[in-house]
Order: structure tokens, then C-alpha cells, then sequence
């Protein structure tokens, strides 16, 4: 394909130039996915291990959503906000409609799902081992779920970066909620699909080629800081 | 829409855990919302795609110091986000839709702002022969005739309405043949384009999206320049009456400019390939 | 026929009356009643399958009985939570969590009491453990394993102190010293219900020893008599090393 051979040295073209609205595209999609991902943690993850730690009615019901929840297509996610958000909606008031704001609210609402249905899974799997323990105690809910947080903590890094991946890919909602305005809501994803729409093929694969290795950086880090982060604490 | 609306209305503030998420954002979203001196412009996508803003907005922002943000969707979207009061000028082709939007108490006035064509374009090898042909409706007869493969937006955009249009005039039921020969893609211009070189369908296009697309392929320009083929385009600023939060008064000046003999002779002055993409015609408000 | 109430030279402290689990129409403890004394180190013996781990549970209230009750110092806790609150409990295969061996201890702690460190050091140090305080548990051979779970329990301040086949999977070296710590907790006043089905285990630590078989207790006994002449067959074909049907 010539499309992907020019598409590989536009990426490199890109890259090396160091282009100012590449760079502009690049930090805006790595802070509000980033912003979301924390914000799916902050929620997320205490919800994953209550769920995982806790029996209660309608347990296997919550589980069921949770995980039903995380195939929620990005776009259903965009109309949502958008219809919260937009200006005859209940949240108009805020002005957060095209506004980063509303992207990482949009990926937040996304991603919480995910990482709440994942760290439930892997926290269940601790708890199995730890709950004559923590019953010995009388732990109360609040230390169990504390606990379980802090020893699985390694995992639920791999758990947060399936939640950054796919951030950092959907553009379904920011698009709907971003709006892809120039130089103020326009984000790697959206920028391909412009390109696409465009029928600039090269760029747009030069974009998702960059994207490709954002996404390798950060996994690559994040990777880096848990082993080496493993290595001078605990198995 | 509004039913919509209702729906989940209820189900989301019912969610505590959105209400916290809200002020969680809030500490986190300090940077600015939409700022005092910008507006919205909900438009269609060929003005956007093709460039034109690129070059026409900083001219504005140069004069008035007021940041454009563009939403480019298709004109049916764009209307409906204008109706839902999230935007401060709408930029579409649907002259009807347009008026409508005008009598419903929307928009404040609306304006002819400029004009190109529709063109039909397709595989080099044009099986069913419209290349010799002037008129665009025994053109689709043909086409629709040998069952040739035709890509339709199918999204309620400027484009896709004078496309049904022009099959309503020829007499076709494109109804009965969607999914046949009939093609709707429900995407944007360029994403329809894509679609259509893909796979070696005809497409009706607006000349300035398909001037700056660059996925051509061996597809070409095979009818143009019937009456029928023209395209308007409509501004108009929305209604503060209407939509009271929204900034009337900087979305007029934009209007203003756009019909200015300043804005008209930017437009008349953008080129692609060293051809014109957009024919200024304001005087004939 | 059950043979009880004699082994008990003190009070009963915890007093176990017509206990009974049952799991899939199956009685994993079967009508089960038996005195504990607040000082004895009572030992529970039986083969594989007998219910002594479940019986330990049901006294630490980690099983609740779906008929019968437990007593402890006079008073009835359905719910077992004070019961729990001055026993410790330590499990045949250690609980560890993955942090460091300090770290270990600190969780114990930190959701009781104040002055951490200080009795952390010491409790460490009681189970040998003081020199890899800062090395991850999870990397401690088995035995260390073991003692570290023994340093957690200790670290409660436990009254009574359940162990549930601490040695099963250790190698003699090891059992012989966690054998001597808990003993030396025995001799500082601590009450010690231990699970074993090693016979040679329960001759050097036994006050008292109850016999289970089939989801009952057959016998319970000052382990001198016991040990002479089982009472009841089962436990003679036990102590002769010989399958009973």
C-alpha cells in the first residue's frame, strides 16, 4: 500500500518537526484521558472492591451491570452528556458543552465502568484468599476494601491502563461533546476522523500512527514504574 | 427529541455518583468554558472540511478579536444542536429547513450567504453512461435504470436532502432500493466519498468537498452544471429570544461580517488547486 | 458414647452446647458438645474429615451453627464479634498480605491499638522474625510463613489463641519451633486450642485432648489418660496409626 508507506514518513515527519498543532492535538488528548482515568479510578475502583468484598441482595444483579456497562458504546456516553449538557438540558446552566470539560466528564462516565467491573474481578479473586482473615479481625468495610486496594495494586495498574486505552481511543463521545473545534476540543481521535472525512488517508494514518506510539509510551511507563516499583517492594 | 430529553433527564441527576463527578470535574474542568469573547458556530461540514474557515476566521478574529469555535456536523444535526440553543450562528445548505428554523423562532433572521453546486461523481468507467449527459434527472434515471451502485449521505444533511430530492424528481423509489443498489451510508460527506470510491459507486457531492478531498482514486466529475445542481448557503444568527444564554451579540457580528463586502470578497478569494470553491452572493438578500 | 467434662480442671471458659453444621444434607458437625477451660492447652485431634477445623471455626465464630450455641466467659454471641475481638486465630496455610513482614503485623495493629512500632518490634522479635521485618512476606519460606502469621496473631494481645494445623506443611525443624513459641504463649497465661493429627505434636503440647470422629466428639480427656487408654475405638485405631470405618 503507498498509503501506508507515506502514511509511516509522514508520522516521522510529524514527529520530528516537533509540529506545534501535533503537540497541541497530543496534550490535550493525553490530559483529559489522563484526567478521566484518575477520575474512573477515584470512583471506580472503591465501588469495584465494596462489590468484591461485600454480600449483599442484589449482588450478582450490580455485577451483571457493571459488566454489561462496559460495552456501552462511546457514542450512546456522548449523547448522554450531550443531552445533560446541551443548553435546554438539566446541566446546561454549567457551559461545559464543546468544552474539555465535557470530554473528560464523557470518557470518565466511559471508563469508571470498566475499571470498576475489572478491579471487581481481580479484587474478588484476593478477597477469596483474604476474607477468613479480615473475618478474624472483624475488619470493618471500610479496611477491607483499603486493604484489598493496597495489596492488589499492581494489578489494578494494568486494570487503570485497559481504562487509559481505551480513553485515549474513543471518539464517539468527544466528538459529540468535544464538537472537534480547532486549537480547543480537538483531540488525536477526532483529528483522524477529520482526515478520514477529508480523504487525507496518509495524515490520518500518520495520526493513528502516533497515537499507536503515545499509547505504547505510556504503557511502557507505567509498566516500567511497576516493575521497578516491585522490584524494591513486594512480590 | 424532547422525549429524549425527558428520559434522561431522569435517569442521570437521579445518580448521586454523577452529581459528585460533577464537582469532582468542576475542581479539575477550572480551565475556562466557552470564554466571554468566542461563539459557537454550528455548520455543515463542507465549509469546514474544504478549508474555508481556516482562512475566513482569523480574518474575523483580526477585526474583532472574537475566537470562532466551529462544530462541524451535518446541516440536520447542525439545526437540531442550534434548536437545543448550543450554538450562536448556524452555517447550512437546506434553504427550507433554514426558513423553518427562522419561523420557529430560532434564528433571527436568514441570510443567503454564497453559493456552488452539486456535482455527480463516480468510477472513470461510468457503466451507466451519464457522462455525455447535461440534466441530472435522466441522469439518476439511468443510473437507477442499470442498477449502478449510488452512495447516499442517508444522514438528513444539506447534501442528503436535495439528494432525495432530485430522486423524488426523477421519479425513482430509492426507498425499495436501499440496500440494493442504493447505498446510504448515514455518514458525512467525506466518509460517503470514501465509501463511493470504495466501492466504485456515483455520489452526488458538493463541488467544494470534493475539490479538497484527497481520496479521489480514478473517480471523476461526470455531470455538472444543471440549474438544478445549485447550492445555497444560508446563515443565520440564533435567537437570543429563543435561547437566552446564548451570545447574541458577537453572533451577529459575525453574520454581519459574513455578509459584509469584507467577508464576501474573503470568500470569493479562497482557492483550492486554484480553483474557486464558494461564489459570495449576499447581495441578493 | 461422648465422654466429656472431666479433661476440664478450671471453669469452663468456653462451652460449646448441642452444635451442630450442616452442609448439602450433610452433618459436618453432628449435635457437638464440649467444656474448655480458660487455661488448658486443649488439643484437637481426629483423622481428615473429622470437623476439628470446622469445630475451631464455629468457637471463633467464623461458621456460624445452624443449630446450638457457644458460650464464651458466660455470654452468647450469635453474632460472634466479641468473641473474635480477644481471640486470635492463625490458619494452616498463612494469610499474608503482600506487603512487607512489619507491614504485616502493622495492619493488626494499626486496626487495634496505638503504640505500633513497639509491639511490633516485640512480637517480631518473640517469633524470631525482627531481622527480616523489612523483606516482602510473600518471600519467606514456609516456616517463616508461618511464624510471621503466629507474630500477627500475637500482636492482638489474645486471650485465647487458636491455631488450626499451623505445622501441617512444615518440615520438623520448624514445627518443633513454632511448637516452642506457642508454648511459650501458653506458659504466659494465654488460653491455646490447637488442631493437629499429629500424634507426637499433641503428646508434648496437650493439656486436654478432644477426639473427634464423623463430625463428633468422641472423647475429651486429660491427654495423660487419653494417651494411656483411649476410651472410645476410634480413637484407639487412631493412636495405633490404623484406619477405623
Amino acid at each position: 500500500m503507498q498509503e501506508s508507506e507515506s502514511a509511516l514518513f509522514l508520522a516521522f515527519q510529524l514527529v520530528m518537526a516537533g509540529d506545534a498543532d501535533l503537540l497541541e492535538i497530543v496534550g490535550l488528548s493525553l490530559r483529559v484521558s489522563v484526567t478521566a482515568v484518575l477520575l474512573s479510578c477515584a470512583i471506580g475502583l472503591p465501588v469495584g472492591a465494596l462489590v468484591a468484598s461485600q454480600r449483599f441482595r442484589g449482588r450478582s444483579l450490580v455485577i451483571l451491570l457493571m459488566n454489561a456497562l462496559m460495552g456501552l458504546p462511546p457514542v450512546v456516553i456522548g449523547l448522554l452528556v450531550y443531552l445533560q449538557l446541551s443548553a435546554s438540558g438539566p446541566f446546561g446552566w454549567l457551559q461545559w458543552l464543546y468544552t474539555p470539560t465535557a470530554m473528560i466528564l464523557a470518557q470518565t462516565l466511559l471508563v469508571a465502568p470498566i475499571v470498576a467491573a475489572l478491579s471487581r474481578q481481580v479484587l474478588e479473586d484476593l478477597h477469596d484468599e483474604y476474607s477468613e482473615y479480615f473475618d478474624s479481625l472483624c475488619l470493618s468495610a471500610w479496611s477491607r476494601v483499603s486493604t484489598l486496594l493496597v495489596d492488589a495494586r499492581y494489578s489494578l495498574l494494568t486494570v487503570s491502563l485497559a481504562g487509559f486505552g481505551r480513553a485515549i481511543a474513543e471518539v464517539g463521545a468527544v466528538m459529540i461533546v468535544g464538537g472537534n473545534i480547532n486549537h480547543y476540543t480537538r483531540v488525536m481521535t477526532t483529528s483522524i476522523a477529520l482526515e478520514t472525512s477529508k480523504g487525507d488517508l496518509p495524515m490520518a494514518l500518520g495520526l493513528g500512527i502516533v497515537l499507536l506510539m503515545i499509547a505504547l509510551i505510556v504503557n511502557a511507563l507505567v509498566m516500567t514504574l511497576r516493575s521497578s516499583a516491585e522490584r524494591f517492594a513486594y512480590a | 427529541m424532547s422525549v429524549l430529553l425527558r428520559l434522561f433527564g431522569v435517569m442521570l441527576p437521579a445518580a448521586s455518583v454523577f452529581r459528585k463527578l460533577i464537582l469532582i470535574t468542576l475542581l479539575l474542568g477550572s480551565h475556562s468554558a466557552i470564554a466571554d469573547e468566542s461563539i459557537v458556530l454550528q455548520s455543515t461540514t463542507s465549509t469546514a472540511n474544504s478549508g474555508l474557515y481556516d482562512y475566513l476566521l482569523p480574518l474575523f478574529q483580526k477585526n474583532t478579536g472574537i475566537t470562532v469555535k466551529v462544530v462541524a456536523v451535518g446541516t440536520g444535526q447542525a439545526i437540531k444542536n442550534a434548536e437545543n440553543c448550543d450554538g450562536d450562528v448556524l452555517l447550512v445548505h437546506a434553504t427550507q429547513s433554514e426558513l423553518n428554523f427562522v419561523a420557529e423562532g430560532y434564528g433571527v433572521e436568514r441570510f443567503d450567504l454564497m453559493f456552488n453546486d452539486f456535482i455527480i461523481v463516480g468510477p472513470a468507467t461510468d457503466p451507466a453512461n451519464i457522462k455525455e449527459l447535461t440534466d441530472v434527472v435522466p441522469a439518476l434515471q439511468r443510473i437507477a435504470g442499470v442498477n449502478a451502485l449510488f452512495a447516499s449521505r442517508g444522514d438528513d444533511s444539506g447534501t442528503h436532502k436535495k439528494e432525495t430530492a432530485l430522486w423524488h424528481s426523477a421519479g425513482v423509489p430509492i426507498k425499495e432500493a436501499s440496500g440494493k443498489w442504493y447505498r446510504e451510508t448515514g455518514s458525512g460527506m467525506g466518509a460517503t466519498l470514501n465509501i463511493a470510491v470504495g466501492m466504485n459507486a456515483y455520489a452526488l457531492t458538493d463541488r467544494a468537498s470534493w475539490i479538497s478531498f484527497g481520496n479521489k482514486g480514478n473517480f471523476e466529475i461526470l455531470l455538472e452544471g444543471d440549474d438544478a445542481l445549485y447550492n445555497q448557503y444560508g446563515v443565520i444568527g440564533v435567537s437570543a429570544s429563543a435561547c437566552p444564554n446564548i451570545n447574541e451579540h458577537d453572533g451577529q457580528l459575525f453574520v454581519d461580517w459574513l455578509l459584509s463586502p469584507e467577508g464576501q470578497a474573503a470568500i470569493a478569494s479562497y482557492r483550492v488547486d486554484s480553483q474557486q470553491l464558494f461564489f459570495p452572493n449576499a447581495s441578493s438578500n | 458414647m461422648p465422654e466429656s467434662g472431666s479433661a476440664v480442671a478450671s471453669s469452663p471458659f468456653i462451652s460449646v452446647t448441642g452444635v451442630s453444621v450442616i452442609r448439602n444434607d450433610q452433618r459436618l458437625l453432628d449435635n457437638v458438645s464440649v467444656d474448655l477451660g480458660d487455661s488448658e492447652f486443649s488439643v484437637i485431634m481426629g483423622s481428615n474429615g473429622a470437623g476439628k477445623s470446622l469445630l475451631m471455626r464455629v468457637i471463633h465464630g467464623l461458621v456460624a451453627p445452624d443449630s446450638g450455641r457457644v458460650e464464651v466467659a458466660g455470654s452468647v454471641n450469635p453474632s460472634g464479634v466479641t468473641t473474635r475481638l480477644h481471640q486470635a486465630m492463625v490458619f494452616q496455610k498463612p494469610v499474608l498480605l503482600r506487603r512487607s513482614v512489619a507491614a504485616n503485623v502493622d495492619h493488626v495493629i494499626d486496626s487495634k491499638l496505638k503504640d505500633r512500632r513497639l509491639q511490633r518490634d516485640s512480637v517480631l522479635d518473640e517469633v524470631g522474625l525482627l531481622s527480616l521485618a523489612k523483606r516482602p512476606a510473600r518471600l519467606l519460606s514456609g516456616g517463616e510463613q508461618q511464624r510471621l502469621a503466629l507474630a500477627r496473631a500475637l500482636a492482638l494481645k489474645p486471650s485465647v489463641l487458636l491455631l488450626d494445623e499451623p505445622t501441617a506443611s512444615l518440615d520438623p525443624a520448624s514445627s518443633q519451633l513454632i511448637e516452642r513459641i506457642v508454648q511459650k504463649v501458653h506458659d504466659a497465661g494465654c488460653k491455646v486450642i490447637f488442631v493437629t493429627h499429629d500424634i507426637g505434636q499433641a503428646r508434648r503440647l496437650a493439656d486436654d485432648v478432644i477426639f473427634m470422629h464423623k463430625g463428633q466428639v468422641v472423647e475429651h480427656r486429660p491427654a495423660g489418660q487419653f494417651f494411656d487408654s483411649p476410651a472410645s475405638d476410634p480413637a484407639a485405631a487412631y493412636l495405633r496409626g490404623e484406619l477405623y470405618v
